[in-house]
Formats: C-alpha cells, structure tokens, sequence
C-alpha cells in the first residue's frame, strides 16, 4: 500500500469530494493536484486519454478512474482501517447498488436543474426530490447509509448537498423542507472530519454555477 | 443447497450478461422469463426502484441491476474467476465495465429513433467503438480480459452481438472490419466461447421483435 498517491481534481467537483473523503477516512497522505478543465494539463489527458476528466486518482504512477472505482480501489488497498464497503456480500451488493443509483440519477437530474427553465426544470425538480426521498428510506432510522458506521453510500452522496443550494436558488425551491431527514444525515456527516474537510463552502459552489450560466450562455 | 432464481428477458443483453456468468461458474439456477409489458408482482416487490429486469434472487433476497449482479457472483462463487485479484487489475476491469454500462445504450438507441436522432446515435456508437478498438483491447491478446474471457468481455456483449443485429436491419453500417480490425476479431473470440456461444438469443427472432418494437415506437411518436 506505501507508494505515492496524487489526486488530479477540481475543486467544485463532487465526484472528486468523494474520493477526498475517502482518502481522508483512511488517513492517507496525497498530493491534491487542482487541474483546470478549460485547459487540460498533459498529465490529465495522460491519465485518463479515454475520458480526460477528473477526479484521477494515481498510486504508484498507476492512474484509476471514476470515483466510486477509486473509493473501492482504496478501500481494498487499505483495508486495515475504517472500511467502507461492508463485509457481507449481500450488504455490499445493497451498498453498490444505490452508489450506483446516485450516480444514474443525481448528476443529471441537478444539472438539469441549474440550465433549464420552465416545465423542464419543473419535470427535473419533481424527479430529483423523488431521488431524494427514496434514498430517505433506504435510510431509514439508521445513523448512515452504512448502518452505525460511515460507509460507502454515504461517501457515493454527501458531496451532492455542496450543490444543493445552487440547485435550489437556481430551480425557486427548498431541499430541505421535502427531504428533512436527509438533511439531518448529512449534518451528522459534516461531524466527521474526513467530510467536513473534503466538502467545500456551498456558496462557492453556487457563484461557480451563476459563473458556468454566463459562459454557456444560460439565463 | 442455496436457491438461485433469475428474472429475465431473452431479448436484454443485460440478462444475458447474468446467465453467461452462471453458466460459465457452473452455478445452477431457475430462469423465469418476464413478460415486460406485464410486469409480474414478484419483479415489482424485487425491484421496486427500476422494475426491470434482470433480477437475481439467492436465498430468498433480491439483487438488481446487471454490474451489481455480476459483482455479488463474483464474490459468492470465486470458482472461474471474472475480475483480476490485483486491486489495480481490478480497477481497471471495472473502469472498462462501467464504460460499457454508460455506452451501450447509444446501441439500442439505434432501433429506437430515425432521422438525426438516429444519426446521433450512431455517431455515438463510433466513438465508443473507436474507444475501444484504441484503448481497450490489448494487441494479441484474444479477449478484453487477456487470455481468457471475464467481466470486461460479458459487459461489451452489446457490441458483440446486439449491434450487428441492429445494423443489418437498420440498414446502417457502423462496425466495419477493416475500420475496427481487433475489434471484430474480438467479437469472433467472444462469440466462439462455448457458454456464449451457446447461449445467445437467436438473431431472426430479435429482429422480427425489434422491428416491431421500432414501428410502435416511431408510430407512437409522430402521433
């Protein structure tokens, strides 16, 4: 597991945040490599030649792409401390499963949100908060979508909630008022440090989003 | 001895991708063919969020979609392994799978819309194609996996055999050999692998279902 490890990212991305939690849970020390996806350095387009996106996580020169690949990779690498992926087989299906579901679903669904307007927007809301409110019960009572413990789809989701207030000045409406408990899972989650370190400042996030509608042209 | 149950289609690659991984770790299990358009109310209790297919049932409890299907074999049944041991192999392997899961769709796409739609579509195609003739296959190498077939080849099943169906009753040409050299090569590999061989859905009648899924489609749109 000793080896070097440098994370190529940028900074708004939520895909990257959940490889910095996880890097963070385990307590590993990377170089954060800032790359800027206007100008895309030569490292990035050789790490990643197929998509040229970020986050690229590289160990030992070997570069590994998409992030819920790099949280699993990580967590098999260091898998003698704070694991994510459950030990049970079928709970780890469970886990992969809805990681796999906030992938299919949240990113375009928001995006969707923050670029259209009118029924479209309307249509994207209404699918979103759905989104939300079925990952509320798989949830259920639980501390985490791990159970006791922080686990991978907690790791897969939180980074979402740094745009979800871009999500709702851009689309008129509140996140929390529909989804409450979800909220309050994810305040459990800012606790921990490896999260409230890896997420960055939601207004931030926001000013970015109102920077991307100036350059594509977006009202 | 664990009860395995399979909730199919004959028609989805994706079903398809579960019932090579049975077959080629020698696992016995019961196949249950789903009428999709009247969804039976096992597929809705065992797979509430998509109600759609496949859905593998071991023990009494349900798994939904094909990657996470495919990744729980794996590790219940390490015999005829399908992923490389090595994390960093394996990261790879998955990288390829998930880029498979992202891109197969541009393939039933193809069926699915005329026109610029359909011409979009193809164009999507290509790119995948040329993806994976430059970056995914390995030079003497007979499978996406190396020397034997694994999780990387079954998720590509789309390409290997959906495709040039689609194309020959499209009317389109997307897959060209002396464009795609390992590619089609791949495809011959992967295909005489007897499990696969002898379990892929028979091309007449996915075209007569096809064809006919594209004129209620296209009715049904400009209506």
């Amino acid at each position: 597991m000793e080896g070097a490890v440098v994370l190529l990212d940028f900074w708004p991305s939520m895909f990257g945040m959940r490889t910095r939690i996880a890097l963070a849970e385990k307590e590993i020390k990377y170089e954060y490599s800032e790359q800027d996806l206007w100008n895309k350095g030569e490292l990035l387009l050789q790490m990643n030649p197929v998509h040229k996106k970020i986050p690229v996580l590289i160990h030992n020169g070997k570069p590994v792409c998409e992030s819920l690949n790099q949280v699993q990779y990580i967590d098999e690498v260091w898998n003698d401390r704070a694991p994510l992926l459950p030990a049970n087989t079928y709970k780890r299906a469970n886990a992969r499963f809805w990681a796999d579901f906030v992938d299919k679903k949240l990113y375009d669904l928001g995006s969707k949100i923050w670029k259209t307007k009118g029924e479209e927007q309307e249509a994207a809301k209404k699918e979103f908060i759905d989104c939300l409110k079925l990952l509320e019960g798989e949830l259920g009572d639980s501390l985490y979508f791990g159970g006791k413990d922080f686990g991978y789809v907690d790791v897969a989701l939180v980074p979402f909630y740094c745009w979800f207030y871009a999500y709702e000045q851009c689309g008129n409406f509140s996140i929390e008022a529909e989804c409450p408990k979800l909220i309050a899972w994810v305040k459990r989650c800012m606790q921990k440090e490896s999260v409230a370190k890896s997420l960055v400042d939601r207004e931030k996030v926001y000013e970015f989003v109102l920077q991307l509608k100036k350059l594509y042209g977006i009202e | 001895m664990a009860v395995v149950k399979l909730l199919g289609a004959w028609l989805s690659p994706y079903c398809c991708r579960v019932i090579w991984a049975l077959k080629l770790k020698a696992i016995p299990y019961e196949y249950i063919e789903e009428d999709l358009s009247v969804k039976s109310p096992l597929l809705l209790q065992c797979n509430p969020v998509y109600k759609r297919v496949p859905v593998l049932i071991h023990d009494g409890k349900p798994i939904s979609e094909s990657t996470v299907i495919l990744r729980y074999i794996e590790e219940i049944w390490p015999q005829n392994p399908l992923l490389p041991s090595d994390p960093y192999e394996k990261a790879v392997a998955l990288f390829w799978i998930k880029f498979a899961d992202d891109k197969s769709p541009s393939i039933s796409k193809l069926y699915r819309t005329d026109g610029e739609e359909q011409q979009q579509a193809a164009k999507e195609c290509s790119e995948m194609l040329e993806i994976i003739e430059e970056h995914g296959l390995i030079e003497g190498k007979k499978f996406l996996g190396g020397d034997e077939i694994n999780m990387v080849d079954i998720a590509f099943c789309s390409v290997a055999h959906w495709l040039g169906v689609i194309e020959e009753f499209a009317g389109l040409k997307i897959l060209e050999p002396h464009k795609f050299p390992k590619l089609s090569s791949w495809i011959q590999n992967f295909k005489s692998v007897p499990v696969i061989k002898e379990n892929l859905p028979d091309s007449d009648k996915m075209v007569a279902l096809l064809k006919r899924r594209r004129e209620m489609l296209l009715a049904s749109k400009s209506n």
